[in-house]
C-alpha cells in the first residue's frame, strides 16, 4: 500500500522517524558515552548533551581492558562461539540430511525424537546438567560452553526441510558417476544448501554470543567466562565506570553489528524463518 | 528408493555399485545414514534427553550439589516445597502479569510496524533495518544500558520526564516497587518488538493485493480492510508471534540478572532466577529439578495449544 496524498506522506516519514528515534536512542546513548569522560557520562546522563561524546577519548576502552579484562573476555567468548557454530553446523546438516536423504531402519522414529526434543528449552535441563558437568569435573572449562550446544534439534529439523526441498535429480546424478553418500553429499547438496547453512549459523552465533544462563551456572572466574556474563559482572565492580562499561557494551556489539549490517538480507530471513531465539 | 529400482540402464548399474555386487550401494547408503545421524544423536541424548529425564527423576529425590549426604527418594517433597514457597510463587505470579501485558502490547505494536514499514514509501527499508535493530544488541548489552538510562537521579528518562513536565514527574523506576517490573516490560519490549515485527510482515507480504482490490470495489473503509482481510490472513503469524512470546516470558531471566536480581522485595523475581537460585545458589540440585519441570510443562502447555490453533489453519 501507498499513502495517497503528498501530506500522508510527509506525515507518514515524520511518525516513522519519530519510531526510529525511539528505536536507536539507547545505543546512540551508549556510544556517545563510550567515547565521553567517565564522570560525564553520568553528569550529562539526563540532558541533550548524553548523545553527544564531549571530550571524546579512547580512555573508557583502555578501561574496558584493563579492568574489566576485555580482551581475555572478548576471546573467551570467540572460541567457545566459534567452536559451537562450526561443530553446530557439521553435526546438525549431517544429520538433517541423513534423515532427509539416507534412510535406515528407525530413522523415521528418530525425526519424531528430533521434532519432539524442539519443546524442551535449555533452561529446562540446566539443573541437572549442571550436576553431572559438576560430576564429571567439567566446571569452568571451555568445553563445557561449547558441548551441549552443538547438537540442536531446531537446526537439525531446518537441515532436514531444506535438504528434502532440494531436487533429487543433481544427487542422482552423481550416484550415476560413481560418487558415494560422502561424495555426494559434500560435493552436491551441501553446496546447494548454503542458504540454510546462513540460516543456522547466524541464528546459533546470536544464540551462543548472549548465552547467560549456562555461564552463571558453570563459570567462576575471568579465565572461561563469556562477554555476557562478563559485562554483568563488569556493571557491579566497584568503583563503578559508566563510561567504561559503555565502552564495554560497544565492543561486545560491535561484531553482532558488523555482521547484522554485512548479511542484514540473510539475518532478517534468518530470524523470519526461525520463530526462537534465546 | 523407488526411483532407482523403477529406471533402467546407467541408474541401474549404479544400484549394483562399482563391485557388481547387488544392494551393495543401497547398504552403504544405509551405513551412512547411520554414520551422519550418530555424532547429533549421542550430544542429543547426552546434553538434551538424558538431563530432561534426569530432571525428572532427580526432582523426586534429596540430591545436592556435591554433598556428602546419601540421596533419598522424598515423592513429590520438593513440589511441595516449591509451591508452598513465597518467593517461588511471587516469581511465577511475576512471569504471569510478564505474560499479561508483554504479550498483547507487545504483539499489537510489532503488527503495527510491520503495516507501517510494508508501505511504498522511499527508504522505508532503513526504517525496518532501525526498528529491528535492537534485536542484534545482546539482552546483557541492552539491559545495562537501560539500567543507566533508568537511573533515578541522572538517567536520561528522568531528564525527558521532568524536561517536559517542568520538573514534576519522577519515577525510581527499577529501584520503585510499583514501577520495577514495568520498567523491565519497556526494556523487554523495546528489545523484541522488532522480531516479531519481522515475522509478521513476512506474513502481511504473503497477502494477495487482489484481495485489497475486491475490498476497494465494494467500498470498504480502511478499518473495513484492516478487520475482514488483514488479520484474518495474518491468523498463523500472529497466533506463531503470540505463542513464542509467551514462551519466552517465562524463560525470562538476562534483563532480570543484570538489572534488579529480582530486588525490590522480590518484586522482580521470575521463575528461571529463582531456578537458578535455589538450584545453583542454593546447590539444592532437586528442587531446582523441580522448577525446571514445572518450568517444562508450562513450556509444553503453550506449544501444544499453538499446534493446535496452527493445525486448524493447515487442514
Amino acid at each position: 500500500m501507498r499513502p495517497r496524498t503528498r501530506a500522508r506522506r510527509v506525515a507518514m516519514y515524520v511518525l516513522l522517524t519519530a519510531l526510529a528515534i525511539l528505536f536507536i536512542f539507547p545505543m546512540v546513548f551508549m556510544v556517545a558515552g563510550a567515547f565521553k569522560p567517565d564522570a560525564l557520562v553520568l553528569a550529562e546522563g539526563n540532558t541533550i548533551r548524553a548523545f553527544w561524546p564531549t571530550d571524546a577519548s579512547f580512555d573508557n576502552f583502555v578501561g574496558a581492558f584493563r579492568r574489566g579484562r576485555f580482551g581475555q573476555l572478548f576471546i573467551n567468548s570467540a572460541i567457545i562461539s566459534t567452536a559451537v557454530v562450526g561443530l553446530g553446523l557439521v553435526v546438525n546438516s549431517l544429520m538433517g540430511y541423513a534423515l532427509a536423504r539416507l534412510p535406515f531402519r528407525g530413522s523415521k522414529l528418530l525425526l519424531l525424537a528430533v521434532i519432539s526434543l524442539m519443546i524442551i528449552p535449555l533452561e529446562a535441563v540446566a539443573i541437572p546438567l549442571l550436576w553431572m558437568m559438576s560430576l564429571v569435573g567439567l566446571r569452568n572449562t571451555y568445553t563445557v560452553q561449547i558441548l551441549p550446544f552443538i547438537a540442536n534439534p531446531l537446526f537439525i529439523y531446518l537441515f532436514y526441510t531444506f535438504f528434502l526441498g532440494i531436487p533429487r535429480d543433481l544427487e542422482e546424478a552423481a550416484r550415476v558417476d560413481g560418487a558415494g553418500p560422502v561424495t555426494t553429499f559434500l560435493r552436491v547438496s551441501a553446496p546447494l544448501a548454503k542458504p540454510a547453512y546462513a540460516t543456522v549459523g547466524i541464528l546459533s552465533f546470536l544464540f551462543i554470543w548472549g548465552q547467560l544462563l549456562w555461564p552463571v551456572l558453570v563459570t567462576s572466574g575471568p579465565d572461561v567466562r563469556p562477554l555476557p556474563l562478563g559485562i554483568s559482572v563488569f556493571v557491579t565492580q566497584p568503583p563503578i565506570s559508566w563510561g567504561q562499561i559503555m565502552a564495554f557494551a560497544f565492543m561486545m556489539t560491535i561484531p553482532l553489528l558488523v555482521l547484522f549490517i554485512v548479511f542484514q538480507r540473510w539475518f532478517v530471513q534468518s530470524v523470519a524463518s526461525s520463530g526462537v531465539k534465546g | 528408493m523407488s526411483t532407482t529400482d523403477a529406471s533402467p540402464g546407467p541408474v541401474a548399474t549404479a544400484e549394483h555399485g562399482s563391485d557388481g555386487r547387488p544392494g551393495s550401494s543401497s547398504r552403504r547408503r544405509n551405513l551412512a545414514g547411520v554414520a551422519f545421524t550418530l555424532p547429533g544423536v549421542v550430544l542429543l541424548l547426552l546434553f538434551l534427553a538424558g538431563p530432561f529425564l534426569m530432571a525428572l527423576g532427580l526432582s523426586f529425590t534429596s540430591e545436592r550439589l556435591a554433598s556428602p549426604l546419601p540421596t533419598r527418594f522424598v515423592g513429590l517433597d520438593n513440589y511441595v516445597a516449591t509451591f508452598t514457597s513465597a518467593s517461588f510463587r511471587k516469581a511465577l505470579g511475576n512471569n504471569i502479569w510478564f505474560t499479561a501485558i508483554v504479550v498483547p502490547v507487545q504483539t499489537a505494536m510489532a503488527l503495527g510496524l510491520a503495516i507501517l514499514v510494508n508501505q511504498r514509501l522511499r527508504g522505508v527499508k532503513v526504517y525496518r533495518a532501525i526498528y529491528f535493530s535492537p534485536v542484534v544488541v545482546v539482552m546483557t548489552v541492552a539491559a545495562t544500558v537501560w539500567l543507566l538510562l533508568y537511573s533515578p537521579d541522572r538517567g536520561l528518562l528522568n531528564g525527558i520526564l521532568s524536561f517536559i513536565s517542568f520538573g514534576t514527574l519522577q519515577s525510581d523506576w527499577l529501584q520503585s516497587e510499583t514501577m520495577a517490573l514495568p520498567s523491565i516490560m519497556i526494556m523487554s519490549i523495546w528489545q523484541g518488538v522488532g522480531f516479531q515485527m519481522i515475522i509478521i510482515l513476512a506474513g502481511l507480504q504473503e497477502i494477495s493485493g487482489d484481495l485489497y482490490e475486491a475490498a476497494a470495489i465494494d467500498g470498504a473503509t480502511p478499518w473495513q480492510r484492516f478487520s475482514f482481510i488483514t488479520i484474518p490472513q495474518l491468523r498463523n503469524p500472529l497466533i506463531f508471534v503470540g505463542t513464542v512470546t509467551m514462551i519466552l516470558s517465562f524463560r525470562l531471566f538476562d534483563q532480570v540478572w543484570v538489572m534488579t536480581r529480582g530486588a525490590p522485595l522480590g518484586n522482580t523475581n521470575v521463575m528461571m532466577l529463582e531456578m537458578v537460585n535455589v538450584g545453583f545458589e542454593q546447590q539444592q540440585i532437586a528442587r531446582g529439578s523441580a522448577i525446571a519441570v514445572i518450568f517444562f510443562l508450562i513450556v509444553l502447555t503453550l506449544t501444544l495449544i499453538q499446534r493446535r490453533f496452527l493445525k486448524e489453519e493447515v487442514n
